[in-house]
């Protein structure tokens, strides 16, 4: 009789990196399929497209270097939905494809592939599409039914909104990305997550929390409700705060360093919106933080048990 | 809820149903009985017999030379037929003293204690050095010393460890069940032998049967509690025990001397009391057969020495499709390559599985989830530690806290990615 040997612990937790993703993705569902009823049918077009570009761009870059390939953990095909819910609905198809070979072949597989690379693929594409194609991923008109301009850009343009009302941003009727616009669809979502365990509330909540203080601060309205309601519901924060912060591999991994990233992330979403000349900044901010991640992680090392605790 | 309790762990299934239930069974050993002189925390033990001898169940057959050491006995009477090295539980071959045994169970006279009020505190020491008794919950850390604190005025508490939070383990909750009168005077010999210290018995929440039972027969006893800690691994971990019942926490490398405390297990006071008050060695123990490799699992009474075939035999034999089997729990406890091992002070349960869920594991990249930093009872980031450690940089491996590892396997287990953190830390521990 022969019997595996190894060192111990010899059990583990059901939990794998393929089932957090694909949790993950099912989180999104509720966004994603809110976008596709109220955005038609070149939404689904865009994730579709997208998903299916960086799960190819993945799979022919690592048969090409000779690596494992991966693309079964799911990660990839989560990078491409988070990028198309980042879209404008009426973006053409081609967006989705530069946007999905740029997130995994430069952001993610060039750094070394999974857990490697030190910004969100999704995001850090977003903002290479942002940058490079400023008019087709700013304008959020679908035909004739929506016009422009997102509530929170029409708001920093005018100081008011027309067209909406409170309860249009929170349940998302309103112009913005494929997945940003319903408050309520991506809070669902969120709270599957929450109840799972796959994320945690120190990034989302010192994030939001210390966003609004900032804003209402510095904002220039004070503690106008229809401006706070603007500026939470109205562009892309509550999908950023909730998704895109919580990604793992680009946020700390201690505790303390988590509650430190929420802080810097809503000072920096503050200052781009309110001093910046877009009205969004949420991307950058995310983006711009994860670079502080090392730094951040580097600061907040835990004390391990014990360490400078009570002797006697 | 209880809210004794300490940060960083993890909640497996504990699967402690399949022998909760089951009593604990005498068992009479057969044929040969190897005695590992190594088998506890310290130096060997030096052989007394030669071969050929003829000895008695309880005649000490190796005994101690240094302080950090401990006595072995014989379980049996019978022959000494080789002095060689076999291999041990944990896998190192050890010399070993092999018995022939006779089967008439002749025994050595052992002197009872009528009350430990005649005993002085060198007296209770001596006794429980005597008779061989080490940490019976798994490292062997002979006992007498930590009884012997340099100033045993500035103890504070005694603890009896009745956590047994690894899964599987069933056999102190048994003992606390039906030998709750010889626990509770184990506690009291210790206590004996401190004044200034209450006695605490730190029992898991999950089982309020033994905490009943307990907190009835001790009502009268000012000096004892008993204490519900909360369900979780590590809670039988020796500092997390201690945080969670008096918040002291014990720097590493510290004692639990150091913070006023004493901790043994359940199974290591009832040696105690059979060795003070019936004067009777360290011979035998509880072991739990479990996991769903084996046929009938179940507690069992047996002598030190007993081959795991004639423990398996009793438990109804291995299944056929059994891929591993574990002395000790599934957290801790060693991977066996042969059933063909003794028994020793050490081996608090024997687990088999038909199923290794290790192998059928592979490791992929870390994806910073930080789930092993949550599970972490010594609050350091055991992904980055076990990444140091697989590049052998020794500087950032210990500015990262790495020696502070205790090794429970929580990181290991909470890994979505299976990385194998522990085993990375613990083979960097050991070079260092």
């Amino acid at each position: 009789m022969k019997y595996n040997v190894s060192a111990s612990p010899h059990i583990r937790s059901k939990i794998t990196t393929n089932s957090i993703m694909l949790m993950v993705i099912l989180a999104l569902m509720p966004t994603t399929i809110f976008g596709v009823f109220k955005f038609g049918f070149n939404a689904l077009l865009l994730i579709v497209i997208t998903t299916a570009t960086c799960v190819a761009t993945e799979y022919i870059y690592q048969k090409m270097l000779k690596q494992t390939i991966t693309i079964q953990d799911y990660s990839a095909a989560l990078t491409g939905l988070l990028l198309a819910l980042n879209l404008p609905p009426q973006a053409p198809w081609w967006i989705g494809v530069i946007g999905g070979v740029f997130a995994i072949l430069v952001v993610k597989q060039l750094f070394g592939g999974l857990g490697q690379n030190i910004m969100n693929p999704a995001l850090a594409a977003r903002c290479f599409l942002l940058i490079s194609f400023t008019g087709i991923m700013t304008d959020f008109s679908v035909a004739d039914t929506i016009s422009g301009a997102t509530p929170l850009a029409e708001f920093k343009a005018s100081g008011a909104i027309s067209e909406y009302s409170v309860m249009d941003l929170i349940i998302g009727n309103i112009p913005g990305t494929i997945g940003e616009v319903s408050a309520i669809a991506i809070l669902i979502g969120a709270a599957f997550l929450f109840k799972l365990k796959i994320i945690d509330y120190r990034i989302p909540v010192t994030y939001i929390g210390s966003f609004l203080i900032f804003i209402i601060l510095f904002g220039g309205n004070g503690l106008d409700p229809t401006f706070i309601a603007v500026q939470l519901f109205g562009g892309g924060l509550m999908f950023g705060a909730l998704f895109m912060a919580t990604d793992y591999v680009t946020s700390p991994i201690t505790k303390q360093g988590q509650l430190v990233y929420g802080v810097c992330l809503g000072i920096l979403t503050g200052v781009f919106r309110i001093y910046g000349a877009s009205a969004e900044g949420v991307s950058y901010a995310i983006i711009f933080c994860n670079l502080l991640v090392p730094l951040i992680e580097k600061v907040t090392l835990p004390k391990p048990f014990g360490k400078g605790g009570k002797t006697r | 809820m209880s809210f004794f309790t300490f940060k960083g762990d993890i909640r497996p299934s504990d699967a402690k149903e399949m022998t909760k239930h089951k009593a604990i069974v005498e068992l009479k050993p057969q044929k040969e009985l190897v005695y590992p002189l190594s088998q506890h925390f310290g130096e060997p033990a030096k052989p007394i017999v030669k071969v050929k001898d003829e000895v008695k169940r309880g005649q000490m057959i190796a005994k101690a030379n240094e302080f950090v050491s401990a006595p072995i006995f014989s379980s049996v009477s019978g022959v000494v037929t080789k002095i060689e090295p076999r291999f041990t539980p944990t896998g190192e071959k050890v010399d070993s003293i092999i018995i022939e045994n006779d089967e008439k169970y002749e025994e050595v006279e052992f002197i009872k204690v009528k009350s430990i009020d005649t005993l002085s505190k060198k007296d209770i020491i001596g006794k429980v050095q005597q008779a061989g008794i080490v940490g019976l919950g798994g490292v062997g850390f002979p006992t007498h010393v930590k009884l012997s604190p340099t100033e045993p005025n500035k103890i504070e508490y005694v603890i009896a460890n009745c956590a047994e939070s690894e899964p599987y383990l069933t056999g102190d909750y048994r003992r606390m069940l039906e030998n709750p009168e010889e626990l509770i005077s184990g506690m009291n010999i210790i206590l004996k032998l401190f004044d200034n210290a209450s006695g605490i018995f730190g029992i898991e929440d999950n089982k309020p049967d033994c905490i009943e039972k307990l907190n009835a027969l001790i009502k009268d006893e000012p000096r004892m509690k008993v204490v519900a800690v909360k369900t979780k691994y590590p809670q039988g971990a020796e500092s997390q025990l201690i945080y969670a019942i008096t918040k002291r926490a014990l720097k590493y490398p510290l004692a639990p001397k150091d913070v006023g405390c004493i901790v043994n297990n359940v199974e290591t006071m009832v040696a105690i009391h059979n060795a003070v008050i019936n004067g009777v060695p360290l011979m035998e123990r509880v072991v739990t057969v479990s996991g769903d490799g084996i046929n009938e699992p179940g507690n069992f009474k047996i002598p030190i020495g007993t081959n795991h075939n004639e423990l398996i035999e009793a438990a109804g034999g291995l299944k056929e499709n059994v891929e591993k089997i574990i002395s000790g729990g599934p957290m801790m406890g060693f991977a066996m390559f042969t059933t063909d091992v003794p028994i020793t002070k050490t081996s608090a349960a024997f687990l088999a599985f038909t199923y290794d869920e290790v192998a059928a594991v592979t490791p992929s990249a870390c994806i910073n989830c930080g789930r092993c930093v949550s599970a972490c009872p010594s609050r350091i980031i055991p992904s980055r530690v076990a990444k140091f450690a697989e590049l052998k940089d020794s500087t950032q491996f210990e500015k990262y806290s790495g020696m502070d590892c205790v090794g429970c396997g929580n990181c290991s287990f909470a890994c979505p990615a299976k990385k194998h953190l522990k085993q990375a830390i613990s083979a960097m521990k050991k070079l260092l």
